[in-house]
């Protein structure tokens, strides 16, 4: 009996664990979660031009392409191609206080190296630690072999300036530059959230590495839910700033920049990463062709309902600016008729197309 | 980009499973192939065995032998007859078996067996298209009267040659028989007498022979049945019945005209049968049947035993890959390198689970050490790989060397595993270690070997390699399988977990 009542508690936790954590497919469904397997067949491969795929997966490409439809993007210092061109390195970063090294063909973080000043003759990263000449020619050495880019092919060397954060978004995140991913579908801004690094991502804004989401109102840019590792928090893990009254500025001016990357690469699918400078203002960091799902947990809603909203317009908007006004009139988090069917907002549709 | 219409390719995968279906049990119906390892299927073995005085001058015995024998196929037959020569002849539909000697004297006995297998759907009674001629027959008085009016008095109640028969056993066996029957049958045997009748009534007719088949009897005699032709086909009678048709348990032996032993060069000739009832597996008699009746053209079993045995692990693998698609399409399993689960599964098959399981875990772990140094000296990625698989090359002689010398003769399976995939493997895991962290190795890492482990039981399970490998159309369907999974947008196990928190936000 006594033995009985002590099984309880540990058969108690491992039932939560094996049954309690679980959601009804019918339920997902209703959320509208788009799911792994549906995001493959029905949006990267029926959207997503495999020909556009070498324009966002280099990160030069990108840049240079984006540039003629006038979005903009970290100025580019100098492209390193050569090993021999390693050795004006020096002359090359004498005049630089900050910068960024990336692999044109690097993804998820791999192979960026940030400088944020200099001291003497180290160089400081946004941790604080220090490297010298040398230890950044072997990491340039290391791009141009491969190291980072996808199966290691011969890739080049991209520095670009420094984006100095905006102060009030800079206070959020530790460490690392804060990015915001808005998902573009068709050319229409349909989820977006704030990416904040932390410890446990290392500074980078990567959440499958610990980074934070936080979702934003597609109208407002409003922060709406805060989620780590997929599951929700209300504070930052490591600046403890609650994270519920994020507001970002100049929210439709993102957007339109977001719209604007579809004109660019034609991708009806993608995720749009860009960070905002103190300077500068908002700038591209990158295009992704496949964006992630945990998205949609941070914004605490699906997206298939916005996707199909977008699928079932008839007469597509032309222009970013009337793309990016349908979206925050019909795609926000007040507008709630999405989880009815789509007819409704064709009938709204010609409203939108005024505006 | 576009978004074409998917019901032709719905239409087409269909149709690939209906056809791969459709040929499986095409084989099963018409083959017998099982659709179950270790099925066993009965098999008579019917021994004839003939004694006989020899002369002391040369010999010829032959015996009429079973030649497609109603409700049976022959498996194999076989003569044992130390010192003759023996063979197998047909002549005009009358199968024998000859033995011959130059000399042989005193008593003699020679064996002849034959292995046969009850099948349902007979092999069709050759179909003789030319209808025989009734056998000329010549009876006197008064056996022709008492013929005609027994042939008269059964036609008035027949239609048909198979009635007619039926009737005239039936006169012929009925327990107070006239006058006429007495006078026919008190001279000549029941079957002699029907056999004359019938062809006296211009029906065809002839007297086969058949052995009545139970388990382990010995010395057993033929028992003759009546056979008249109608419309096309033999149709037998037991004359002691009035039966018609062949029992289940009934051997026809002797069907054509012709003697059933013939001796020259001997007298006191005698046939006995004695039989056995065994089960073999079903299969080894398809095999046998192929064999012999190059119906097998389609069957892998044609193939020389060194390319069978290969074919047989090949066939296996779209069972992995359908393994594979299932766990990370439907459940979601994440896996470190596409098929490398199926390729680790395939060395298990070889190793056996546990030993190839440690061998695989000590592998990795000790090329991952070595990996460790090896990214310090940054090299080119094709250099690294192949350092790692002369690493991995040494690990494994080296697990095989020392396990032996240790008395471990499983040491020596780790040469199973495929080099190259090790490496591959390795070179994975290591940088996922780097950029991911320990647990992402964990859960990639558990998460290839659960699927290997997966993927080997059912390659491993004999119900797999036998259906892949006696129905290869099977593999259709795995296709087709395979092909709707690449149409599977619904949610996936772990998905279920991982957004378990939009519960909230219902
Ligand atoms: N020019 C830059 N200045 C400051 N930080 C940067 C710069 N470029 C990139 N980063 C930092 O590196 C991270 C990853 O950069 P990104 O261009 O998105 O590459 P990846 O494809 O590897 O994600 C960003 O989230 C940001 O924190
Ligand atoms: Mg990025």
């Amino acid at each position: 009996m006594i033995k009985h009542l002590e099984k309880v508690p540990v058969i108690n936790k491992l039932k939560q664990r094996l049954f309690t954590d679980w959601i009804k497919p019918s339920q997902l469904k209703q959320a509208g979660i788009l799911n792994m397997n549906k995001r493959n067949v029905d949006y990267i491969a029926r959207y997503n031009d495999r020909s556009a795929y070498p324009l966002v997966d280099n990160k030069l490409k990108t840049k240079l392409v984006l540039k003629e439809y006038e979005v903009s993007s970290p100025k580019l210092l100098e492209v390193i191609t050569e090993q021999h061109e390693i050795k004006g390195f020096r002359e090359l970063v004498q005049k630089l206080d900050g910068f960024a090294i990336k692999p044109a063909k690097g993804s998820g973080g791999k192979g960026i190296l940030v400088i944020t000043g200099r001291d003497g003759d180290a160089f400081v990263k946004p941790s604080g630690s220090k490297v010298d000449l040398a230890d950044i020619q072997r990491h340039l050495s290391n791009i141009l072999a491969g190291l980072y880019s996808l199966g290691g092919s011969p890739d080049v060397a991209v520095v670009e300036s420094l984006v100095r954060c905006e102060p009030m978004l800079a206070n959020y995140s530790y460490q690392g530059v804060p990015d915001i991913r808005i998902v573009a579908f068709k050319g229409y801004p349909v989820m977006a959230m704030l990416r904040l690094s932390t410890q446990a991502s290392d500074g980078k804004a990567n959440l499958h590495q610990g980074a934070v989401g936080v979702g934003l109102d597609i109208c407002t840019g409003e922060a709406l839910h805060a989620v780590q590792f997929d599951r929700s928090i209300e504070h930052h893990p490591d600046t403890g700033q609650p994270l519920n009254a994020i507001k970002i500025d100049d929210w439709q001016k993102l957007l339109v920049m977001a719209s604007r990357c579809f004109e660019a690469t034609n991708l009806g699918y993608m995720g749009v990463d860009i960070v905002i400078d103190e300077e500068h203002g908002p700038l591209l960091l990158e295009l992704n062709a496949r964006p992630g799902l945990a998205i949609q947990m941070a914004n605490g809603t699906g997206l298939l309902p916005r996707l199909r909203a977008v699928e079932a317009l008839r007469r597509p908007h032309f222009t970013a600016e009337e793309r990016v006004a349908w979206s925050m009139a019909h795609l926000g988090a007040a507008s709630k008729p999405l989880s009815q069917p789509a007819t409704e907002i064709e009938a709204s549709e010609p409203v939108a197309v005024g505006a | 980009m576009s978004r074409h219409s998917k019901t032709p390719f719905y239409i087409a995968t269909l149709m690939l499973i209906l056809l791969g279906i459709a040929l499986a049990v095409l084989r099963n119906q018409s083959m017998g192939v099982p659709w179950l390892p270790g099925v066993q299927q009965p098999v008579w073995l019917v021994e004839a065995r003939i004694d006989y005085q020899a002369w002391g001058e040369p010999v010829t015995v032959s015996l009429n032998v079973p030649d497609n024998a109603p409700g049976f196929a022959t498996l194999s037959e076989q003569a044992a007859s130390p010192g003759y020569g023996f063979a197998i002849t047909e002549h005009k539909g009358d199968r024998r078996a000859e033995w011959t000697i130059r000399e042989a004297d005193g008593p003699q006995t020679l064996y002849f067996k034959t292995r046969l297998i009850p099948a349902d759907s007979a092999p069709s009674p050759v179909a003789s298209t030319k209808t025989p001629v009734p056998t000329q027959i010549f009876l006197e008085e008064p056996r022709a009267t008492a013929a005609l009016t027994l042939i008269d008095e059964a036609g008035s109640r027949s239609s048909t040659p198979t009635s007619l028969a039926r009737e005239l056993i039936a006169l012929l066996n009925s327990p107070k028989p006239d006058q006429n029957t007495q006078l026919l049958l008190s001279d000549t045997s029941k079957i002699d007498t029907l056999y004359q009748l019938l062809n006296y009534a211009n029906t065809p007719a002839r007297i086969a022979e058949g052995l009545v088949l139970e388990d382990a009897r010995r010395a057993q005699t033929l028992q003759p049945y009546l056979q008249i032709f109608d419309s096309g086909t033999w149709v037998t009678f037991n004359p002691r019945t009035g039966e018609q048709g062949v029992p289940s348990n009934t051997l026809l032996w002797r069907q054509q005209s012709g003697s059933l032993l013939d001796v020259t060069g001997g007298s006191d000739s005698q046939v006995h049968f004695s039989m056995l009832r065994q089960t073999i597996p079903a299969l080894q008699v398809v095999r046998a049947e192929a064999d012999s009746n190059n119906l097998g053209a389609l069957s892998l079993y044609q193939l020389p035993v060194e390319q069978q045995s290969m074919f047989r692990m090949l066939l296996l693998l779209p069972f992995g890959a359908l393994v594979v698609c299932l766990m990370r399409i439907i459940v979601g399993i994440k896996t470190s390198g596409t098929f490398m689960p199926v390729l680790i599964a395939v060395a298990f098959v070889q190793t056996s689970l546990l030993p190839g399981i440690a061998a695989f875990i000590s592998v990795v772990t000790l090329g991952l050490l070595m990996r460790g140094y090896l990214s310090s000296l940054n090299l080119l990625l094709v250099s690294r790989i192949s350092t790692l698989i002369v690493l991995v090359i040494f690990i494994t002689v080296g697990i095989s060397v020392i396990g032996y010398q240790m008395g471990f003769a499983t040491g020596m399976t780790v040469t199973f595993f495929p080099m190259i995939i090790l490496a591959w493997t390795i070179e994975r895991v290591s940088i996922l270690w780097e950029e991911e962290g320990a647990h992402e190795v964990l859960v990639q890492g558990g998460g290839s070997l659960l699927v290997a482990v997966i993927a080997y039981l059912v390659m491993s399970s004999p119900l797999a390699e036998h259906l892949s490998f006696n129905f290869p159309e099977l593999h259709l369907v795995v296709l087709g399988a395979i092909l709707l999974l690449g149409q599977y947008t619904g949610y996936k196990l772990t998905e279920l977990r991982r957004f378990s928190p939009v519960r909230k936000y219902l």
